[in-house]
């Protein structure tokens, strides 16, 4: 029986468990010095560190260690005054040592939170996420599966091993459990991702992209009934790579979860895949029979104990916090909150703030992101932040509308041709022979020949009937093929007609 | 007394990655029953007042800065490949999860 | 010339007298005419040593300013990597196996213009006290060949011994460069933990293994401690300080004022007599140099070998992971429709020996859920105690001394079948280890009722490995004038055989 939504948060409460591993964006790996570039050819970027050759040692990056701390300080947790290092221990062909350097029971950082607004039918609501622990680790290298079906693992004869990204930098972070979020369970775990994405990219520790992994989010979900105190099975949905994914997988696992206990059977505690077309999830490693990753102090690397000065100095070098960062920039613009919150869900809020930071006028870069941009973005099916234009663009094409060169209409002619890649605002203009026509002899000439052709019309005005102008503004702006400014072409069809406004 | 079972040591091979035959498994739990017994004097001292030890040194935040080294070149990383394929380390199909 | 020691070949080499191509070709000669039976080498590079002793005397012809043992041939121990050249470890796994890197060691010696004739045997990862774990076969002892030279690195002691080289290099996870040195009578130290990198020394046991100098006198060691030690960012647990003056102190052995403390409980049950008598002996010397004999106690090195056995073994396990067929080494097992999992156990099951597998089982038990604290948990406090023993020791004395072994080389197969026999060996090198602290076996003399070599060992505090040669040398001059000779000018030719 295939339960709705709603029946399922009527009779059971959902508890969530994030955990959130971000990749870092230092020059070189965790433990040796290759560098991290993303996308190189296979095994360019490998050294005896990271490919596990007898012999070699790890050293710690300090760079990952800082960027670490500043992560703990921006969730508001404690850091650690003695931290280590310790094996993880398990066998797996893309983690050349067979173990994995992680932190077990002393991480870096400690008993942190963050906030998260979302809406509710009582109005917006803060939600606060309980951080248990902020820790630093080692990513492991890629898999290629050759001759499956799919490329993918199941029925592959074989696979090839590119080690770059072995030992590249990761900070997990991981919740304590989130209880009482209700039916909003979903929207929360999402608001969760997408304002630790924010933060992340205002530390400039990571380049925070679903899409190419470099943040990921597992979400363990598991119900219990309303009223009881018992926490339920959990399972443990992998690498779900966007915050609508998020969304997603987390109510997909409630359903079904919810019609499991309906029908008395029993959720198993496993590890699943979300599947971005279906978004449902499928079935992957059982945890029934848990894993001994015989965790022990890493004897290859020393303790890491900050000191006080040190841990001061990082804080010092923080960036305002995000929610409060927005706060002031609503003040600052006056936006009405709808305005707020619709650019933030259209992950424009930055790019309007660096337009700003150009010079532009909030309303106007708010228009023209939120608008044209928006619209050719979708119709692309691609993220604003993959299309080609700037801040500097719209920053420019602002400042040419207030200057008169461009017209609206035209403004948007210029965006598609820097959207199209045929360069900056002012190349597309030049290219485009794009201009405002500011000449009212020519206007007049346009005018003329308009009145012409639809006499009755221009008689309607002569007459004092102004609402007729807009038809033949129209074939104006037509005619000179609408590169004229609609305003000056008004002004001088009345007086030709013997009008004022 | 601390012994391993035949079916212990078989577990702790399987976590381990060494395949044992069944003599291997039978005579390894009892060389264990004496070994264990051996190393299980550790805990006659071992009381809740001693800190642990896990390392000789007492060294603190040892790290190297954030510059990249050149690496290995593709051969030289791959020169001990039993098998490779297309720059790539070639190894068998991998069972379990993606 | 190949009976002398490094520091007289190093002198001939200054003086013109012979050409370290010379120098390297009758040690080549030696291995090639003594080696079948001694068996200390898995890989002679004969190519690579004369191509590099050439190197060494065009630098000296044209002038250049060289470092103390440049031109002098050494006996690298297979637990380091050497660029292209094939490093095993005594194992199967890595048979054919050429790193695509040096160690920090090979570096340093490099450096040093020290000549790498080959590299020596060693029981498989370093796991043994007698080489016979060796993948490879067992190494003979120079004394008598149906012995066993020691180990983990019996072929850089039977490579001295049999004056194959002037010179080894050796590792000491729980008594493999002072053990060894002990049966073979030659001159051992294992450093203070830190001192030498570890980069390129493949791991047995991350937070015991130290690499060391081996060598036929104290001077000797001592110039090639000051070559391999030092300061390496890519071993994080290397110590950034300056290196002890042991080549002034192994000059100097002045030893007035000094106090020696004797350890009262590594001695008496247990130790062979001649082992005994000659540790006497060497203290009366000691003493007639000025030292002050003390007493000291230690009641927790009693516990010092089972937490060994807990630590090390629980580390291997983790270490040796990396042994998995994908990478590197051996694979077995390969072919249609086998998993890489299959190909990982049965490449295990093929290239690990009994007492390898034997510790990795071991190791993986003490670490796992439920056991740990009570294993290795447990071991770690004993760690504890032991560093404390020391330090309150350390209070009394300037260094401490004991036998370095138990006995004298046993036959070869004597202890094979009985792992805890064969871990009492270590019961005196142990604690060294456990707290990080320095220690040197040199030779007492001769065992009078088997005529076999015992080895005195000398243990300092951490980051004053200077002491031990100071007292090293002390005893060497003592004895070597009560002898006449270098104890190994006793040494039959190849007895045994
Ligand atoms: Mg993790
Ligand atoms: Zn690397």
């Amino acid at each position: 029986m295939a339960l709705t939504y709603d029946e399922v948060v009527a009779k059971y409460e959902p508890v969530l468990g994030l955990e959130v591993h971000v990749e870092l964006n230092t020059e070189s790996k965790m433990f040796c010095p290759c560098s991290t570039i993303f996308g190189a050819e296979p095994n360019t970027q490998t050294c005896p560190v990271c490919l596990a050759l007898p012999g070699a040692l790890p050293s710690v990056n300090e760079k990952a260690i800082e960027s670490t701390i500043k992560i703990g300080l921006a969730l508001n947790c404690s850091i650690a005054p003695f931290s280590r290092f310790a094996r993880k221990n398990y066998f797996y062909p893309d983690m050349p040592k067979n173990f994995q350097i992680s932190q077990y029971d002393e991480p870096i950082c400690i008993n942190g939170y963050v906030d998260v607004e979302i809406d509710t039918d009582e109005g917006p609501k803060v939600f606060r996420i309980e951080i248990e622990r902020v820790h630093m680790e080692e990513d492991t290298g890629k898999s290629l599966h050759v001759g499956g079906a799919t490329g993918r693992i199941h029925g592959a004869e074989y696979s090839l091993l590119d080690y770059n990204r072995a030992g590249i930098p990761l900070v997990e972070i991981v919740t304590k459990i989130v209880p009482g979020t209700g039916k909003y369970a979903p929207q929360v775990a999402k608001a969760y991702v997408g304002e630790l994405r924010d933060i992340l990219r205002s530390l400039d520790v990571s380049d925070v992209k679903m899409e190419q992994g470099s943040l990921r989010c597992d979400a363990n979900v598991s119900l219990r009934l309303i009223g009881s105190q018992v926490l339920g099975t959990r399972s443990e949905t992998k690498n779900v790579n966007s915050l609508r994914s998020v969304e997603r997988a987390i109510r997909g696992e409630m359903i079904r979860h919810a019609e499991l206990l309906n029908k008395g059977e029993r959720v198993v505690q496993e590890t699943r895949h979300f599947q971005e077309e279906s978004g449902l999830t499928r079935s992957g490693r059982s945890k029934e029979a848990a894993e001994d990753y015989r965790y022990f102090p890493e004897p290859d690397l020393v303790p890491v104990a900050p000191d006080a000065a040190w841990i001061q100095t990082l804080r010092d070098g923080l960036p305002e916090r995000a929610s409060i960062h927005r706060k002031r920039l609503q003040e600052a613009w006056a936006v009405p909150d709808k305005e707020m919150a619709a650019m933030i869900n259209a992950d424009v809020l930055n790019l309007v703030e660096a337009s700003v930071d150009l010079g532009a006028d909030p309303t106007k870069a708010r228009g023209w992101w939120l608008g044209e941009i928006s619209r050719i973005a979708n119709d692309k099916d691609l993220a604003i932040s993959d299309l080609s234009i700037t801040p500097s663009d719209v920053a420019q094409i602002v400042a040419f509308v207030n200057s008169g060169e461009l017209t609206d209409k035209l403004a948007r002619q210029v965006i598609e041709g820097v959207i199209a890649g045929e360069g900056t605002p002012a190349a597309v203009i030049a290219h485009r022979g794009i201009k405002v026509v500011n000449d009212d002899g020519a206007l007049m000439a346009a005018i003329e020949k308009v009145c012409a052709e639809q006499p009755e019309t221009a008689h309607k005005i002569r007459n004092g009937h102004l609402p007729a102008a807009g038809a033949l503004i129209g074939a104006v702006m037509k005619e000179t093929k609408g590169q004229a400014d609609a305003a000056r072409v008004r002004k001088l069809l009345l007086a030709h007609l013997g009008q004022a406004e | 007394m601390s012994s391993l079972s035949r079916d212990d040591v078989a577990n702790l091979a399987r976590l381990a990655r060494i395949q044992m035959s069944e003599e291997e498994l039978v005579s390894l739990s009892h060389e264990f029953t004496v070994i264990l017994d051996a190393v299980a004097r550790v805990q006659e001292v071992a009381s809740a007042d001693v800190e642990p030890t896990s390392h000789p040194l007492p060294l603190r935040n040892v790290f190297r800065p954030d510059v990249v080294l050149p690496s290995l070149s593709t051969s030289e990383a791959l020169s001990g490949a039993p098998a490779q394929e297309e720059s790539r380390f070639r190894v068998p199909q991998i069972l379990g999860e993606e | 010339m190949i009976r002398d020691s490094a520091s007289q070949m190093a002198k001939a080499l200054a003086a013109g007298d012979i050409t370290s191509v010379a120098l390297t070709q009758v040690h080549l000669d030696r291995i090639t005419s003594v080696d079948t039976d001694v068996h200390a080498f898995l890989f002679v590079d004969t190519q690579g040593a004369l191509a590099q002793a050439a190197a060494v005397d065009a630098k000296r012809a044209a002038g250049e300013k060289l470092s103390p043992l440049a031109g002098v041939p050494l006996a690298l121990k297979d637990v380091m990597t050497q660029k292209n050249v094939p490093t095993t470890a005594g194992s199967k796994i890595l048979e054919g196996w050429r790193p695509p890197y040096d160690s920090t060691v090979v570096t340093n010696l490099r450096a040093n213009d020290i000549v790498i004739l080959g590299k020596t045997n060693m029981d498989e990862f370093a796991m043994g006290s007698s080489t016979e774990n060796s993948a490879y076969g067992p190494t003979h002892n120079p004394w008598d060949l149906t012995r066993i030279p020691g180990g983990s690195g019996g072929g850089s002691s039977a490579a001295l011994a049999a004056f194959e080289a002037p010179l080894a290099i050796g590792t000491d996870t729980g008594g493999s460069i002072r053990q060894p040195a002990a049966v073979t009578g030659t001159v051992g130290v294992k450093p203070t933990y830190g001192a030498v990198s570890r980069f390129g020394l493949i791991a047995f046991s991350s937070s015991l293994d130290q690499a060391g100098p081996c060598a036929r006198n104290v001077l000797d060691a001592a110039l090639l401690h000051e070559a391999i030690a030092g300061y390496d960012a890519r071993d994080s647990t290397s110590i950034n300080a300056p290196v002890p003056q042991v080549v002034n102190a192994a000059k100097s052995g002045d030893v007035k004022g000094m106090k020696i403390g004797v350890v009262k409980e590594l001695n008496g049950d247990g130790y062979q007599s001649g082992v005994r008598i000659r540790f006497e002996e060497s203290l009366e010397l000691l003493a007639k140099a000025g030292a002050e004999i003390v007493e000291v106690s230690a009641p927790n090195f009693e516990y010092a070998l089972a937490a060994y056995y807990l630590i090390a073994p629980s580390e291997c396990s983790s270490n040796l992971a990396r042994f998995d067929a994908m990478r590197y080494g051996l694979r077995v097992g390969d072919g249609e429709g086998a998993s890489a999992e299959s190909v990982m156990n049965l490449t295990r099951k093929a290239g690990f020996g009994r007492e390898v597998k034997r510790r990795i089982i071991l190791g993986t038990y003490a670490l796992s859920s439920g056991y740990y604290d009570a294993y290795y948990g447990s071991a770690q406090k004993v760690r504890t105690l032991i560093t404390q023993d020391f330090d309150k020791a350390f209070q009394k004395c300037d260094v401490m001394v004991s036998p370095t072994c138990p006995t004298t080389a046993f036959k070869i197969g004597e202890k094979s079948n009985d792992p805890i026999a064969m871990y009492l060996n270590d019961i005196a090198t142990i604690p060294v280890n456990m707290a990080g602290i320095g220690g040197m076996s040199l030779p007492a003399g001769l065992a009078p009722e088997d005529g076999l070599p015992v080895g005195f060992q000398i243990m300092a505090p951490a980051m004053a490995d200077q002491r031990m040669y100071l007292v090293g040398a002390a005893l060497e001059e003592a004895l070597l004038t009560k002898w006449g000779a270098p104890l190994l000018s006793k040494i039959p030719e190849l007895r045994g055989k």
